[in-house]
């Protein structure tokens, strides 16, 4: 009709710009894109960068690697566990430390607790950017809620942990606090049933997210997507796997990949890494190694001439660290390469085509958390 | 980084590659780069992703950092290009992974190295009007207070 | 003389009818915050009076105290006269309203028709609102409206018209007296005008699925990205009293009105509307929202059909068993 509309020429129609953002309900912090619209039909987008940036890179040339640990929990502040992991293993790797067997494991047990803290948090944005009113956002909160629990109680801080030390972690666990870990498996495990129950049953979830931005495989690979997007698209590749650290090659759990990588996969591959995650967590808790993973507190590194890259899977994807060291206490350079930088880049050529409720749609989907792009 | 099994091989095809001490990572003449990367995506074990993409200033020259993935080998590859302070122009890869457009928009935002053939070479984190590349070791700003 | 007590009685009978409505357009507020808070494992509002319950009076009494601001570049008439587009259709629908065998105001002939034409006026308040702002988001928003409401209103229109069938007359009292052996929701074709009604209706007052037109998340919150204090609240009164009439029309055209035993009418028929109502905010608090392509096809490829189907079907049987 709007073709037949335009042949005809009585009416005369143009495109026009939107704006979506700075200050936007669903772009996920504040990030600008600029959409050029056909009516309904979003026929492409610019995006524009920079809201938050800190400068986080350069801050990092005047400070110690010790402290730069808690601006690690600054990017992804979803995943703070995760990101001092990372940092931890790339000044690990630069330092050429080693980490006593318990400092892994229990990595690995918090590192996938807040996996699924941050699936839950993505899952639940991606269902309210579908305008399913803040239900499904706050059954995440409630059992997102529990692990935030489990945090705080362990290093007394409920979003910005900084927990993890060079060469080990900063508290060991209490026999309390593996036992509210054992109970969360117990929890989460029959939760997780609730959203499949709530949205992935839905009708409507279905229509809105089934071939709803379709992203294929070589895009996503050209594109540098990783984590659960590109898993989504179905790539079988998960730096757990395909390259193990911290341990993560004694545990037993699957790859969840999507097949034609639409945004309907990327939330189930979501919802499926939280089953898996929390067999992680069953079989890290369970064979825990004895041992004293704590560091002392201040203790500094000296960092040696050279470089060293070192990347681990985020819940978003593959947050990498290069670190350049001279010599000094602190960094020469350092570099953040955030997994939502790429997975962002990708928009422009997502939106081609899409009605503006599916660019909210798959903003969602991508599950991007501004702070750690805009750094 | 296991660099160290494909020197070798592209130094069979590009004699004037190099290989750092320290890092291991292959350093190319910036002429040869796009022959190198056109090489890499193509030839085994097809380094499909552009995984990341900075650059370092080492005062005298800035050093700009590629690092390829390869999904099927499970192989990456640290590659460098030195620029010197000068003449900081280099081809653009932008053409052959789309990962680059933005990794190079970083890179020349907070470096002030131009990418030859960028699609769309534009401040990417600060704001169009910025004076300055900020992570240069000499940027200077009145609002930087030197630690005592 | 007769004629000024008539005044002064018409007058008594607007007031009520204006009290009421903004009782009701304040319980359904608060109600649907406790109900939302109930599905989403929350309190709601809890500190503002018993469980929260002078919340909208609190509300109402912010928003009257807010500035009044209009954006710089708005088309002025059309803006300040928007909410009152909104407003005045559905205190109007009202006078139809049958709430008891006595109790409505004015038992028109062609009641039916009155309110299903009186409630499509507010789409003009919405179309007005979001071209007045001036605003891409809002204009977005209000064609969206029009395109939706012009479209359900098929839908809706041929499932009332099934129910006029089977009750032989236009005026709601009637349709209500034609139900005192069963309810028409009983009769199999008129379950199925029931479920079309009901998908239109919320259709219509703009609610979740359908509330493309609001679509926060999308659009930031349409038609009244623009409007503050009291005129933004009109918006939200017109929006809550919709809602309670599409409920109340559903009530009386399909439940039997306000017919029951035991209770007293009013109740009844109070009783029954709030089910509806209770029924849409389920709905609105557990679905996610459809897109415009999908909203539009559905009323045209599902709907409308299946509404003609419906009203064939009706009529045929009606000339069988007559």
């Amino acid at each position: 009709m709007e073709t037949a509309l335009k042949e005809s020429k009585c009416i005369t129609t143009e495109e026009f710009l939107i704006n979506m953002g700075p200050q936007h309900p669903s772009t996920h912090g504040v990030l600008y894109l600029e959409l050029k619209l056909d009516g309904e039909v979003a026929l492409g987008c610019t995006v524009h960068l920079g809201y938050l940036h800190r400068g986080m890179e350069k801050i990092a040339e005047s400070r110690t690697l010790t402290q730069f640990i808690p601006f690690t929990d600054r990017l992804d502040y979803i995943a703070s566990m995760n990101n001092n992991l990372a940092f931890v293993l790339a000044a690990e790797k630069l330092l050429g430390l080693e980490v006593n067997a318990r400092a892994k494991y229990i990595r690995v047990v918090i590192a996938e607790l807040n996996r699924i803290a941050s699936h839950l948090l993505g899952i639940g944005c991606f269902a309210q950017d579908l305008g399913a009113f803040a239900t499904p956002l706050f059954y995440c909160f409630r059992d997102r809620e529990k692990i935030v629990d489990i945090f705080n109680e362990l290093c007394g801080n409920r979003l910005t942990y900084n927990y993890m030390r060079i060469g080990g972690v900063q508290f060991d666990f209490t026999k309390e606090i593996e036992i509210k870990i054992k109970e969360f498996i117990k929890y989460m495990s029959n939760k997780v049933n609730d959203y499949e129950w709530l949205l992935s049953g839905n009708v409507i979830f279905l229509a809105r997210t089934k071939n709803v931005g379709v992203l294929l495989k070589e895009v996503a690979i050209n594109y540098g997507v990783t984590g659960p997007n590109l898993r989504a698209s179905g790539v079988k590749w998960d730096l757990r796997k395909d390259e193990p650290y911290s341990g993560y090659e004694n545990f037993q759990f699957d790859i969840p990949t999507g097949i034609n990588g639409d945004s309907w996969d990327r939330y189930k591959v979501k919802l499926e890494e939280i089953k898996e995650s929390l067999k992680i967590i069953e079989q890290a808790i369970g064979a825990l190694p004895e041992g004293d993973p704590t560091v002392k507190a201040g203790r500094q590194h000296k960092l040696p001439v050279g470089e060293a890259y070192m990347r681990s899977e985020n819940p978003r994807g593959e947050l990498g660290f290069y670190i350049a060291g001279d010599g000094s206490f602190n960094p020469y350079r350092l570099k953040i390469r955030p997994p939502s930088f790429s997975n962002l880049s990708v928009i422009a050529e997502l939106v081609k085509g899409c009605k503006i409720a599916d660019v909210v749609c798959i903003l969602g989907s991508l599950d991007i958390v501004m702070g750690e792009i805009d750094r | 980084m296991q660099s160290v099994n494909f020197f070798e091989v592209i130094r069979a095809k590009f004699p004037e590659a190099l290989q750092e001490e320290s890092t291991q990572a292959i350093i190319i003449p910036k002429e040869k780069l796009l022959t190198l990367a056109r090489f890499l995506k193509t030839h085994e074990p097809e380094f499909d992703s552009l995984h990341c993409l900075t650059a370092i200033d080492r005062k005298e020259r800035i050093e700009v950092v590629y690092i390829f993935c390869s999904l099927k080998a499970k192989a990456s590859l640290t590659l460098k290009v030195y620029l010197n302070i000068n003449d900081l122009k280099v081809e653009s890869l932008a053409g052959i992974w789309k990962a680059a457009d933005w990794f190079e928009r970083e890179v020349y935002d907070l470096f002030g190295v131009t990418f030859l053939n960028h699609p769309n070479l534009k401040r990417i984190l600060n704001p169009d009007d910025w004076q300055g590349y900020p992570l240069r070791k000499d940027f200077t700003h009145p609002n930087i207070v030197k630690k005592p | 003389m007769v004629k000024f007590l008539d005044i002064i009685f018409n007058t008594g009978i607007g007031v009520a009818l204006l009290g009421f409505i903004s009782a009701s357009a304040m319980f359904l507020i608060w109600w649907e915050r406790k109900v939302s808070a109930w599905i989403q494992n929350r309190f709601g509002p809890m500190r503002v009076g018993w469980h929260g319950l002078l919340q909208p009076i609190a509300d109402a009494v912010k928003l009257l105290l807010k500035e009044n601001i209009s954006p710089a570049s708005a088309d002025k008439l059309v803006w300040w006269l928007a909410p009152f587009f909104a407003v005045v259709p559905a205190v109007m629908a009202f006078i139809c309203m049958p709430f008891d065998k006595n109790l409505i105001a004015r038992d028109l002939n062609t009641g039916v028709l009155f309110m299903i034409a009186i409630t499509s006026i507010c789409v003009f308040g919405i179309f007005m609102a979001g071209w007045g702002s001036n605003n891409k988001y809002s204009l977005l928003s209000a064609m969206r409206a029009v395109a939706q409401i012009i479209s359900y209103e098929i839908p809706l229109t041929l499932s009332v018209l099934t129910v006029l069938m089977f009750a032989n007359s236009l005026s709601m009292q009637d349709i209500v007296r034609a139900q005192s052996k069963y309810w028409f929701i009983v009769y199999p074709n008129l379950t199925i005008a029931f479920i079309i009604y009901i998908i239109s209706a919320t259709a219509e007052v703009n609610r979740a699925p359908f509330d493309i037109s609001e679509a926060e998340s999308e659009l930031v919150a349409g038609f009244h990205t623009e409007y503050s204090g009291m005129k933004f609240a009109m918006f939200f009164i017109g929006e809550y009293t919709n809602f309670f009439i599409i409920s109340a029309i559903a009530a009386t055209l399909f439940l039997g009105g306000w017919q029951g035993p035991f209770l007293p009418p009013v109740v009844w028929f109070l009783l029954k509307t709030y089910a509806i109502v209770f029924l849409l905010m389920w709905v609105r608090w557990t679905f996610p929202r459809v897109r415009v392509d999908q909203l539009m096809a559905f009323a045209w490829k599902v709907l409308t059909p299946i509404a003609f189907v419906n009203l064939l079907i009706a009529g045929l049987f009606l000339i069988k068993t007559r």
